[in-house]
């Protein structure tokens, strides 16, 4: 009970002091002429922004164009986490590699770009692009793509209702492949048998599909970039903003996630080695069976922290004029001078991102956590 | 943050920036809601000129990367036309222009600095908009510098027109009325535009150098800075015809310091009528026995100008003595960057440059 009375306690201290901030804040804006609130964002916001995952134009409002950016900082962030995981894992596992060049080279790699400073390694990453030829010269190696200072172009499917229907398909098909599979290696964990997976796969994954595209003759026409007067139009270009952003982002993470991964697999005792192979199994099956679902239970705490840094460091973009939350909202704040709203508005994106991240990364430790009877 | 030229390091200055106001607005205890009216003009509190007083120096905050307009020389002391607009004021505050500590800000930090009292007044060719003076809390003394905003292009590319500039991309930095003058340009000419937008004045000239962009927009004295930053690679480029904008470039300062604001537009008044007078720095005290009744206040030998400020009496002459006429900052600055004086001449000779009387 007493107990009870000094949480409650505590609360409203907490509650009366930011309700005071809050309060204060707003009277001593009043009195410097700074106009406040949430108004703003049904305005028009005149800003260009160069990449935008969903429609937008400078007619749209505050509100979308801030959307606009959250989206941007999603987007890189999530191919950041995706990219450097897999680079990071397959750098960490080298790095334990008997073969002896390779291994030096990746603790090269590790020390190199873990000592250096991010904001570094962007303008790096940003000026070596902006050293590529312009449109007119593009590197163009095979038809369609073309490597400039405006980024790189590639041919896209021009997209039909029955390109549609051929991903779900395929999704559908993905789904029933890994269930088959599980049930596959649980069949030979019964009675030892190995089975093989593949064939179901090819049904499921390739046939199934492909069976789909025939029957709703979907018609394989590409949009092809072209180079322009000024800039490559048609297809997709990946912005060199985007680009260094994205380079730097998984290089130097990457670094960290190889000495994350490498500590985990030493973590696994070794005498777990030694019997998974007096029992007969093939290196890349005791990598499988035994060495990793050891490992990740030391792996998974660290990698939630770098995942969360990943998507922070994302904001230096602006430096390099890639268009992310903290970019737009810091132009809009010179706009209209909305300053502690948008910085409100930017910490509530990154507080909504983190906590995002760790509920997924802790959900997924909750699972593979060792169960103890 | 310093005279030297330092610059914030990125970007986070922004938030911080905005951090302190909050923090700062947030100790502040509020304001009464009416000031006690003075009665006899020099009374007139001033938080600003007080805080300065207080101090012993103006602190001015300027963009600290713009050759010509505040940029620091070999020694590490801010120069320009920025530059000067701060010791003018100095020198009319406490008769010696050197009382001014520089700070560098960006074009997103400008205002939050401004507003959170960081920085007392900032002399960083801001342009002078309703938004900006109705909203932010701030407000604009004097136009220190009429310009308007243009297209910079290489010369070899070739184009001719702004028209012509559909499809391609377009560097400016953020937070300056030339990013949404560049979106509203394109969207009512219905031309499509590819924004490269880069904060820090060395990426931006990377950028432009390297060709990321087919054109930079800023105002044209602005692109001429940028065409004298980066040497006998200036003549590679041309500024197209087309003039988007008007800009209005002004000092601004925190609004509701009647005071401060008196001082501010009256220095650039004092700074142009020196001019018409024909005084310089180096002829002014010859005028002191001149029997012009104009000159003859100016001067501070008769009538009471200072003390209606609440500075002394010689405050005028401590600015033309301290920085020049207006002429003189612009030949010390602006001339050399190859750009003619236009709009920017007295109304005498052509120009739109007109001071109140000073009486």
């Amino acid at each position: 009970m007493r107990r009870v009375v000094w949480q409650v306690l505590a609360a409203l201290i907490v509650i009366g002091v930011f309700s005071w901030l809050i309060g204060n804040a707003q009277a001593n804006l009043g009195a410097r002429n700074v106009a406040s609130g949430f108004g703003f964002l049904q305005r028009e916001a005149g800003l260009p922004i160069a990449e935008h995952l969903i429609p937008y134009t400078p007619a749209d409002s505050y509100l979308r164009a801030l959307v606009v950016g959250m989206l941007n900082t999603l987007w890189v962030a999530f191919w950041g986490i995706v990219l450097a995981t897999i680079l990071g894992t397959v750098i960490g596992v080298a790095r334990l590699s008997k073969n002896w060049l390779l291994a030096k080279l990746m603790s090269a790699y590790v020390e190199f770009f873990r000592d250096l400073p991010l904001l570094l390694q962007l303008f790096l990453w940003y000026a070596l692009l902006q050293g590529l030829p312009p449109v007119r010269q593009a590197i163009h190696p095979i038809a369609g793509v073309y490597l400039s200072n405006r980024g790189l172009s590639f041919p896209v499917l021009d997209w039909q209702t029955a390109h549609s229907w051929t991903l779900l398909a395929f999704i559908l098909g993905l789904i029933a492949t890994v269930i088959s599979a599980k049930r596959a290696t649980r069949k030979s964990l019964d009675d030892g048998r190995q089975r093989a997976t593949w064939p179901t796969a090819v049904l499921l994954m390739a046939v199934m599909p492909a069976t789909v595209v025939i029957t709703l003759g979907a018609p394989f026409a590409l949009d092809m970039p072209s180079p322009q007067s000024f800039n490559i139009r048609g297809g997709v270009t990946v912005s060199p903003e985007f680009f260094a952003l994205l380079f730097g982002l998984v290089i130097y993470n990457a670094a960290f996630i190889a000495e994350i991964v490498r500590s985990g697999i030493q973590s696994v005792s070794h005498g777990q080695i030694e019997a998974s192979r007096a029992l007969g199994l093939k290196s890349s099956n005791t990598l499988k069976w035994i060495v990793f679902p050891q490992a990740l239970r030391v792996i998974v705490p660290p990698l939630t922290s770098q995942y969360l840094n990943l998507a922070k460091q994302s904001s230096l973009a602006v430096a390099i004029g890639y268009q992310d939350i903290v970019s737009i909202a810091t132009t809009a704040m010179n706009q209209n001078g909305q300053a502690v709203e948008l910085v409100a508005i930017i910490m509530g994106v990154y507080l909504t991102i983190s906590l995002s991240i760790s509920a997924l990364m802790n959900h997924y430790n909750a699972r593979i956590a060792l169960v103890e009877r | 943050m310093s005279t030297n030229g330092h610059r914030p390091r990125n970007i986070f200055n922004a938030v911080a920036c905005a951090a302190t106001l909050v923090a700062s607005v947030a100790i502040a205890q509020p304001r009464p809601a009416s000031a006690p009216v003075a009665v006899a003009a020099p009374s007139v509190a001033s938080p600003t000129l007080n805080a300065i007083k207080a101090r012993g120096q103006l602190i001015c905050g300027v963009g600290g990367d713009r050759p010509g307009f505040g940029f620091p020389d070999a020694r590490g002391v801010m120069r320009g036309f920025d530059a000067d607009v701060c010791r003018s004021i100095a020198a009319a505050i406490f008769g010696n222009p050197d009382k001014v500590r520089f700070v560098s800000l960006t074009s997103l930090t400008r205002f939050p600095s401004l507003q959170s009292g960081e920085v007392d007044i900032v002399a960083r060719f801001t342009t002078w908009t309703l938004t900006r003076e109705a909203q932010l809390g701030l407000e604009v003394p004097a136009i220190h510098f009429y310009d308007g905003q243009g297209f910079l292009v290489k010369k070899k590319d070739g184009i001719k027109s702004a028209h012509d500039l559909g499809g391609a991309s377009v560097c400016f930095q953020p937070g300056s009325t030339g990013e949404v003058n560049a979106a509203d340009f394109f969207r009512a000419n219905k031309l499509e535009m590819k924004p490269v937008v880069i904060e820090k004045m060395e990426q931006m000239r990377d950028a432009i150098v390297s060709g990321r962009c087919d054109a930079y927009t800023n105002d044209t004295a602005q692109l001429a800075s940028f065409k004298a930053s980066i040497g006998s690679a200036g003549n590679d480029y041309q500024v197209l015809p087309e003039i988007i904008s008007k800009e209005p470039l002004g000092a601004f300062i925190r609004k509701g310091d009647q005071r401060f604001f008196d001082i501010v537009r009256w220095t650039h008044a004092a700074m142009l009528n020196a001019e018409e007078f024909g005084m310089t720095a180096a002829n002014i005290d010859k005028f002191r026995n001149n029997s012009n009744p104009a000159i003859q206040r100016f001067m501070g030998e008769t009538g009471d100008l200072g003390a209606a400020l609440g500075l002394d009496a010689q405050w005028a002459v401590n600015v033309v003595k301290g920085v020049g006429n207006y002429a003189e900052i612009y030949e010390r600055s602006i001339a050399p960057l190859g750009l003619p004086r236009g709009l920017n001449r007295l109304l005498k000779d052509g120009g739109i440059q007109y001071a109140a009387p000073m009486r």
